[in-house]
């Protein structure tokens, strides 16, 4: 059947992020009837894309045409309604309500006052059928599983007309039986003539299931191609390309004696991480890489004593050590710079000078009372250490730049005085010229013998300024490497092995 | 079918733990009047079951006016001023033609009309609460909170004004009739109440489960995005669920004036505690998303047994305080460890 025609074509999208341009010029089209992969690393500006597309951001300059009009969309309502819908990795479901009024929440089929309970059944088995997805249509969507909810949200996607479906890495939790399955829907809508966008790590499925494929890197459109001319190889070596340059510091830290060992560290809840084995040297930079939702986070959460460990050991120097809560944490000597600085890095609503001392308070307490010479004298060293750019010590936190908001919080660690700190993506949301400065800090700290665990989704960032890479795969550990003699390319398949 | 039958067999202490805390309610209310009965045997009689639901009636109305606003996330402080805004109206518009103070001399009206006339009034109390958290986005609690102070406002000028602040009573024997009394099937009286709570009750019910609205009330309740997302109209659905609110409100007020005879503006004070607290009991999530009709009236029947059950044995009423309060907090905390995220 050859009626491919042009569904869906974004021409020389650009979107900039303060000191980040997410998109350069990116082009993009997609076909009726056929499924469209997109790929790239984290950060390479797939959801960016994706989310222009949608109406959640917007734009700052290109076109999107959807059957060759123009369209630009202010909500992700308007696009639902042009025919758009997004299966996504954390659905947007309701949970406390049934399958069926999930699907037609919003336009329930009615008779007189009344939802025509009987109609929604019926339509909501069709549809089901047509699909071939077993789903009781009258279950509560709590009590479904990962891929059966995605399956109602495919379903519900069908029962909308939507003609382009975008989804965003939908095997990441299944199983191959549900991924199989997951297939054969997706060659049901392509007999619809839908379009699909799949946005997936696992190359491999791509080749089964994709019918081109279109490979980002830092914003920039680099190839699209037919599957039939690509192997997993091609991919990756498209998908990291790049050269490093001198953007990180010269290393000098040497790497002592054995500082922290973590003997078989299980955590207690959801997200559960087993087994994970490792050590950290006095004066080491051990970095830890994975895709997103291996789980890197939970580890270092559980080293800090924000997630409750069920099972294994921690020695530091050598002894047993637990980390209860945080504050034991801070008391044994660690830190933990956490991945979302808006969320639970920074306090937005006070100035430099307190989020500097919040974590070290006790230090600064004479009977209750604040010693403001002491917090004055320390809150000034560390503005003059780190060279936060700031009109004052009294400025809001929420005023600076996410580099200077950065340095603040290492400021606030610098002074409990850790042995080991845990950072979670420190440069995340930062600009080149102050990730520089952060690579530096970090080295600064290594050459003064602390331990150091950085968690980064840029692998750029790990070759160049750790000593030892662990990498993480859906939860273990799939391995080590040097970063001397490592590559990119192998810390990709290492990334790629239990997913 | 295998993993049907491995399901049945696993009766565990979890699950035994799951389904204490899914119906903690039920348990609470059979304990209750376990222990009631074992102090004093009589309280287990049909002249008490109705005596405690007639009592409960127009609490029932109240708290299922109010569950709505709860299932979307909010609560309602104004309760008990519009209780005393519908009172001081619907009582001084309804005085017996002999009654030597009355209000406004010589006015006659069918009681259905005052009585509708501060059902809408309450309405369009509630519509504007309603407004004012859907459009304005102020959270309910304060916007209620500012109500309330309006409504006392409004009724207390009223009562001044108009009722020479005096609380104003002897009412028509039609009020007192609409509100006490009842349809006589020779061997009981069923009172008019108990068909009015059956009535609300069945219209609620009916919303709640079988109307559109119903069903995008908990949708904007459990993850307000999805429903916005899935075209929802969340403004509309907010406002619609305070007009509910409000319309019974108003009901309730014009009973309780009926049922005890006069009204100040003083009427309906603090109702709205109980009424809250009655639906969380019932297991309304003060998180939102999460309620039913039944749980709701048990809600309401529980606290009632509380009250007539415990004062029957000769408990203090200031015990009765710390009871109710503990309760109340069990309850709170008991729904909250379904929510807790583990780490």
């Amino acid at each position: 059947m050859e009626t491919n025609g042009c569904l869906l074509e974004a021409k020389k999208i650009s979107k900039s992020f303060p000191g980040v341009k997410a998109l350069d010029e990116v082009d993009f089209s997609l076909q009726c009837g056929s499924v469209h992969a997109l790929i790239g690393e984290n950060g390479a500006g797939k959801s960016t894309l994706m989310k222009c597309l949608f109406g959640i951001y917007r734009e700052d300059s290109g076109q999107f045409l959807i059957n060759g009009a123009s369209v630009s969309f202010q909500t992700p309502k308007q696009a639902i309604q042009s025919g758009i819908s997004m299966v996504h990795q954390e659905l947007n479901q309701v949970s406390t309500l049934r399958v069926m009024d999930n699907i037609w929440l919003g336009r329930f089929p009615k008779k007189y006052i009344a939802i025509d309970e009987k109609v929604m059944i019926a339509k909501t088995k069709e549809i089901f059928d047509d699909l071939e997805i077993r789903v009781d249509p009258e279950a509560k969507i709590a009590n479904l599983s990962v891929s059966e909810c995605q399956m109602v949200e495919i379903a519900k996607a069908a029962s909308q007309g939507a003609k382009i479906i975008v989804m965003d890495e939908p095997t990441s939790s299944l199983s191959e039986k549900e991924v199989d399955h997951l297939f054969r829907v997706i060659g049901k809508l392509k007999e619809k003539q839908c379009g699909i966008i799949y946005i997936s790590h696992k190359l491999d499925e791509i080749l089964r299931i994709a019918d081109e494929v279109t490979i980002m890197r830092d914003g920039k459109h680099i190839a699209t191609q037919p599957v039939s001319a690509l192997t997993i190889d091609k991919m990756i070596t498209m998908m990291v390309g790049r050269q490093l340059t001198q953007r990180f510091p010269k290393k000098t830290n040497v790497v002592g004696k054995p500082l922290l060992e973590v003997d078989h560290l299980k955590l207690q809840y959801e997200p559960l991480v087993e087994d994970v084995s490792f050590s950290l040297h006095a004066g080491e930079i051990l970095g830890i890489a994975g895709l997103e939702g291996s789980k890197r986070t939970e580890i270092v959460e559980g080293l800090f004593g924000v997630r409750k460990v069920s099972a294994g050991k921690v020695l530091l120097h050598g002894r047993a050590c637990k980390n209860k809560t945080p504050r034991n944490s801070i008391s044994n000597g660690f830190a933990l710079l956490t991945e979302e600085r808006k969320f639970n890095g920074i306090f937005s609503g006070l100035n430099i000078e307190n989020n500097i001392i919040i974590a070290n308070l006790p230090k600064y307490r004479k009977v209750g009372v604040l010693k403001h010479k002491a917090i004055n004298k320390d809150t000034s060293w560390v503005v003059d250490r780190l060279q936060v750019k700031t009109p004052s010590t009294k400025t809001l936190i929420r005023n600076l730049s996410g580099g200077n908001q950065q340095k603040v919080i290492f400021g606030r660690w610098l002074l409990t005085q850790p042995q080991i700190f845990l950072l979670d993506e420190p440069t995340r949301g930062i600009d080149v010229g102050a990730k520089y400065e952060i690579y530096q800090l970090i080295l600064e700290l290594a050459n003064e013998g602390k331990g150091v665990i950085m968690i980064s989704s840029e692998m750029p960032e790990l070759l160049g300024v750790a000593d030892r890479i662990m990498v993480m795969s859906n939860g273990r550990i799939a391995g080590f490497v040097d970063t001397k003699k490592t590559s990119q390319e192998e810390i990709l398949q290492l990334a790629a092995k239990f997913v | 079918m295998k993993s049907i039958i491995l399901r049945k067999r696993s009766i565990t202490k979890a699950a035994c733990m799951k389904w204490a805390l899914n119906n903690a309610i039920y348990i609470v209310l059979a304990a209750l009047i376990i222990v009631i009965t074992l102090v004093d045997s009589s309280f287990l009689s049909f002249k008490n079951f109705w005596f405690i639901i007639t009592q409960a009636s127009t609490r029932i109305i109240l708290a299922l006016g109010v569950a709505g606003i709860i299932v979307l996330g909010g609560a309602d402080l104004s309760i008990g001023r519009m209780i005393g805004l519908a009172g001081v109206i619907s009582a001084s518009l309804l005085q017996s033609l002999e009654n030597p103070n009355i209000i406004f001399p010589g006015l006659d009206l069918p009681v259905l009309i005052p009585v509708l006339l501060v059902i809408l009034v309450c309405g369009v109390f509630s519509l504007v609460s309603g407004i004012v958290v859907a459009k304005m986005h102020v959270t309910a609690f304060i916007a209620t909170l500012g109500m309330q102070l309006i409504l006392y406002g409004v009724a207390s000028t009223y009562f001044e004004k108009i009722g020479n602040a005096s609380p104003i009573g002897g009412l028509k024997t039609s009020f007192t009739r609409f509100a006490q009394g009842g349809i006589d099937l020779g061997f009981f009286t069923l009172p008019y109440l108990i068909l009015y709570v059956i009535l609300v009750v069945a219209i609620m019910w009916f919303i709640w489960n079988k109307m559109a609205l119903g069903r995008n009330m908990f949708a904007i309740g459990t993850n307000v995005e999805a429903a916005q997302v899935s075209g929802v109209n969340i403004s509309r659905t907010i406002i619609l669920i305070y007009i509910i609110a409000g319309l019974l409100y108003g009901f309730a007020g014009a009973l309780e004036v009926g049922r005890t005879g006069s009204a100040t503006n003083n009427l309906g004070n603090g109702y709205e505690l109980d009424a809250i607290a009655a639906c969380v009991v019932g297991g309304v999530s003060l998180m939102g998303g999460v309620g039913s009709i039944v749980g709701i009236v048990t809600g309401v029947i529980i606290f009632q047994v509380i009250n007539y059950g415990l004062v029957y044995i000769s408990v203090s009423p200031y015990m009765l305080y710390i009871i109710k309060g503990a309760i109340v907090i069990l309850a709170v905390a008991i729904d909250a460890q379904k929510y807790v995220q583990k780490k």
